[in-house]
């Protein structure tokens, strides 16, 4: 059979075995993962996806130090009862800006891509607070403390930047203006001009209801912009993806 | 244990540790013949769905399935299966559903699950609200824009004092306390006042002060009798169903800070049979009009 007699030679050497094992399995590696990153319909354009605003991008970092991704998805599957539950499936573009992205792969609780708007702020405060108060049935441990946690907000700028450094298009002027664009969100009353050049439709409003900047207001500003950055209105799907 | 017979017709490979040979046996037939059945089909399902990275985008498949094409055209069965009931609703006059029984069983139907899916977050599962905590109770007949239907359609359809929907019902309460408006005992007069017309222990000689307070600053929205005005979303103060609570010091809460209770727009998200539906389902539930 001349060229399976071969086999004992790699069988009986051990570098060889692993060698050329691993050159076996990194063709599905190749095959699967490397075309992603050149070949040009991997993620689909779309309008109005842009990067998140300081005080968003301290609430996911919330997000991701509570662990909330243990328990909640951020993708819509295309699949019917998903859409008619949750809106339209999610698109790749969606979370271009995501580093990591919370697609996520386990709902104990319900998947959380478009939850943005679909609830007011106060929910969310008095929801985080204590879940249970607003529906009793859920499973969610409370996060009060969120309330009286004062936001950290000397590292912002290092956050951005460190996106910028992934691919995030943070200018300078946002990165350097970070802090004020924290504090512009958080007030319905400040001269949000810059807020707003940096981060177009940014929702300003002071999310927990208080005077001080907490770890609440980032977090609810993060789950109220999720999923609302494309106008499914006027987005019209390429069928064949 | 009987120990299996050598059988040198199928030789040895060769292989040998302290006199244990190994035989050289064949795969077993029924397992070969799996291996070769799952290599073809592996080969086929590449053809048949999208599979092979090219450079401009994978290949599509040759029967032309497609993740997306899949969920639309499910979408689409169902819209065309509902789309006769669905215009119906969409066309019918709200107020006079109740004539046309097989239209009002579709509608309390898809609105109960609308209303599971969207509402019972905040409202409740039964949609008996949060008591105190600024989540209406739909159950009752205490409507803060309006009961009837018309009345409810429009509420969900544009939300309440939201920054999404530029025709939401809006109306703010001043924050009598945090803006200076009325002083700390001006403040418990009115309290005092309105625990009185709302039936509640109060101390009289307070609440006639609280009188002249609630004359002067409050009767405007909330009415001389403090009935309230649906137009401005001012609640009755007189029948003692309390959105935010009742107590002297959640009374006092209030007019100190004001409340604004928001509720999102829905119709981006429902389509207009399926906010027509829900309007019909919370209409239904005891109190509408």
């Amino acid at each position: 059979m001349g060229i399976l007699d071969h086999h004992k030679k790699i069988e009986t050497h051990a570098t060889l075995l692993a060698v050329l094992s691993l050159l076996v399995v990194a063709i599905g590696g190749i095959v699967q993962i490397a075309p992603l990153f050149w070949i040009e319909n991997t993620i689909e354009p779309v309008t109005g996806v842009r990067p998140y605003t300081p005080l968003e991008l301290a609430g996911r970092q919330i997000y991701i130090r509570e662990g909330c991704y243990t328990c909640h998805s951020q993708m819509i599957r295309p699949m019917r009862d998903e859409v008619e539950r949750y809106g339209h499936y999610s698109l790749a573009a969606e979370s271009i800006y995501d580093h990591p992205f919370q697609w996520g792969s386990k709902r104990t609780g319900p998947d959380l891509a478009r939850v943005g708007g679909r609830y007011s702020d106060a929910w969310h405060v008095d929801h985080l607070t204590y879940p249970q108060a607003v529906v009793p049935e859920s499973i969610m441990p409370p996060y009060g403390f969120l309330l009286e946690a004062k936001l950290d907000v000397k590292n912002i700028e290092d956050l951005l930047a460190a996106s910028a450094m992934v691919g995030v298009p943070y200018s300078d002027e946002m990165i350097a203006g970070a802090e004020a664009d924290v504090a512009a969100q958080l007030d319905p009353y400040a001269d949000t001009d810059a807020l707003l050049a940096h981060y177009p439709n940014a929702v300003v409003s002071n999310f927990d209801g208080l005077a001080d900047v907490t770890e609440m207001d980032a977090l609810v500003a993060y789950l109220q912009v999720l999923g609302t950055m494309v106008d499914f209105s006027t987005f019209e799907p390429d069928p064949n993806r | 244990m009987k120990t299996p017979a050598k059988r040198p017709e199928v030789g040895t490979t060769g292989h040998q540790w302290d006199g244990i040979e190994e035989l050289n046996n064949p795969l077993p037939r029924w397992w070969l013949w799996t291996l070769y059945a799952t290599i073809i089909w592996g080969v086929g399902y590449t053809i048949a769905y999208p599979a092979w990275p090219m450079l401009t985008g994978a290949t599509q498949g040759v029967i032309g399935w497609s993740a997306r094409g899949d969920v639309a055209a499910d979408i689409a069965r169902f819209d065309a299966a509902n789309a006769g009931i669905k215009a119906r609703l969409v066309a019918a006059d709200l107020t006079q559903i109740d004539s046309q029984q097989d239209l009002s069983a579709f509608a309390q139907n898809a609105g109960a699950a609308i209303f599971r899916t969207n509402c019972a977050t905040c409202h409740g599962a039964g949609a008996a609200g949060v008591v105190g905590k600024g989540y209406p109770n739909l159950l009752d007949d205490d409507w803060l824009w309006g009961g009837d239907i018309d009345a409810i359609l429009t509420t969900i359809r544009h939300g309440i004092r939201n920054a999404q929907d530029p025709d939401a019902r809006y109306s703010q309460m001043p924050a009598f306390g945090v803006d200076g408006i009325l002083e700390g005992p001006q403040i418990a007069a009115a309290v005092e006042h309105v625990l009185a017309i709302s039936g509640g222990d109060h101390d009289a000689a307070l609440a006639a002060e609280g009188a002249v307070v609630f004359a002067e600053n409050c009767v405007s929205c909330h009415g001389a009798a403090g009935k309230g005005d649906r137009e401005l979303g001012a609640p009755n103060l007189t029948d003692a169903i309390w959105l935010y609570g009742g107590s002297r010091e959640a009374l006092t809460y209030t007019i100190v800070n004001a409340r604004f209770g928001v509720m999102p727009p829905w119709a981006g998200r429902l389509s207009e049979d399926e906010l027509r539906a829900v309007a019909v389902y919370v209409h239904s539930r005891g109190g509408g009009e």
